[in-house]
């Protein structure tokens, strides 16, 4: 079974959450200690949402110091699959393992509701389930979530195809950044997540893992938590491939 | 190293960093503490930028080299240069800052 872990940091709270989500899409879900730098053999590493060593100076850049930060960092070099969810990505974010940064939201209030999202992607690894660009319902909890990057930059990840995900209206159509029913935190261009360069590494501030079974109102994050779990299993079919040939 | 004794000699050295959001980065509480001016009929006040100082004393073999510390604390960990700006100050040797006291 694919072996999956979750990093659980000092004020992590959706670790538990992650790991039933990832067990849901058939995974050996585990629990990563953030001192401990070993990643336990995992073919992909979870950031889960929270506040990780309390938010204390900027969402996530105490984290990015922990000892388990520097081993995600290596694995990430070496092509491994990486997710950071909510505080998760804002980890990322601040380790520079993705572009951008995650300002306070526009309205300066923390959101806890739901939005629609569109994959504007569906070939990665972390999208590969998701069949189409209809807007996918989960959770937003968040106080830092409006997406920033200067302009040259957001023009780069949008020529690149970097952009994951996007704030979408109940018709799919894309929330730009004065949108604030659809694009609640006010992200520029609309952006909900986004891709490392390599493809290997994304970050989005929804919760799928909150919107992973029916009688939460919503399933759409199975199909992101899914895709993962599918992309990790064939990444370990491909390493002992290549150990059995040798 | 303009300092006097303290710039050449090693020991304690008080600094701040203070930490703004970059020209042009949106910033919310700038925003709302601004929008709260005229509650306290205060009018003429604009561009308000709300940042963060932090305080530290780094001990180290002369000045230079605690400063050289401190930027890179401030460009590595107190600040996002994506986002923010910062500008360190040297308050001072502790020592001498104790004595003043």
């Amino acid at each position: 079974m694919t072996r999956i872990g979750v990093v659980v940091f000092p004020g992590s709270n959706c670790d538990r959450d992650t790991l039933r989500g990832l067990e849901l899409a058939g995974a050996e879900a585990v629990a990563l200690w953030h001192e401990v730098a070993d990643l336990d053999g995992v073919s992909a590493v979870v950031l889960p949402g929270g506040f990780a060593y309390g938010d204390y100076l900027r969402a996530g850049v105490i984290a990015r110091f922990s000892p388990v930060m520097r081993s995600v960092a290596a694995f990430a070099a070496d092509g491994g699959l990486v997710l950071g969810i909510c505080n998760g990505f804002q980890v990322l974010a601040e380790a520079g393992l993705v572009p951008g940064a995650l300002l306070r939201n526009r309205g300066l209030r923390f959101l806890g509701r739901d939005v629609r999202i569109v994959a504007e992607r569906l070939d990665t690894p972390f999208t590969r389930e998701v069949p189409d660009r209809h807007p996918l319902r989960m959770p937003i909890a968040h106080g830092e979530g409006c997406y920033y990057a200067d302009e040259e930059s957001l023009s780069a990840l949008e020529a690149e195809g970097r952009v994951l995900f996007r704030y979408a209206d109940g018709d799919g159509r894309p929330a730009w950044t004065g949108d604030a029913e659809s694009n609640p935190n006010g992200s520029l261009r609309g952006i909900a997540g986004v891709l490392n360069a390599d493809g290997n590494v994304a970050g989005l501030m929804p919760h799928p893992e909150r919107a992973s079974e029916a009688i939460l109102g919503s399933d759409d994050g199975m199909l992101i938590l899914r895709s993962l779990v599918a992309s990790a299993a064939e990444r370990t079919a491909g390493m002992a491939a290549v150990v059995g040939a040798s | 190293m303009s300092s006097g004794a303290a710039a050449t000699n090693g020991g304690a050295f008080r600094f701040a960093v203070n930490v703004t959001p970059k020209p042009g980065i949106l910033d919310p509480q700038g925003r709302a503490v601004e929008a709260s001016l005229g509650h306290l009929d205060v009018h003429g006040v604009t561009d308000v930028r709300v940042g963060r100082r932090v305080e530290l004393t780094v001990t180290a073999g002369s000045e230079a080299e605690a400063r050289a510390t401190v930027d890179r604390l401030a460009s590595e960990l107190l600040a996002n240069p994506l986002i923010e700006a910062y500008a360190v100050e040297l308050l001072g040797a502790v020592a001498q800052l104790e004595a003043a006291r």
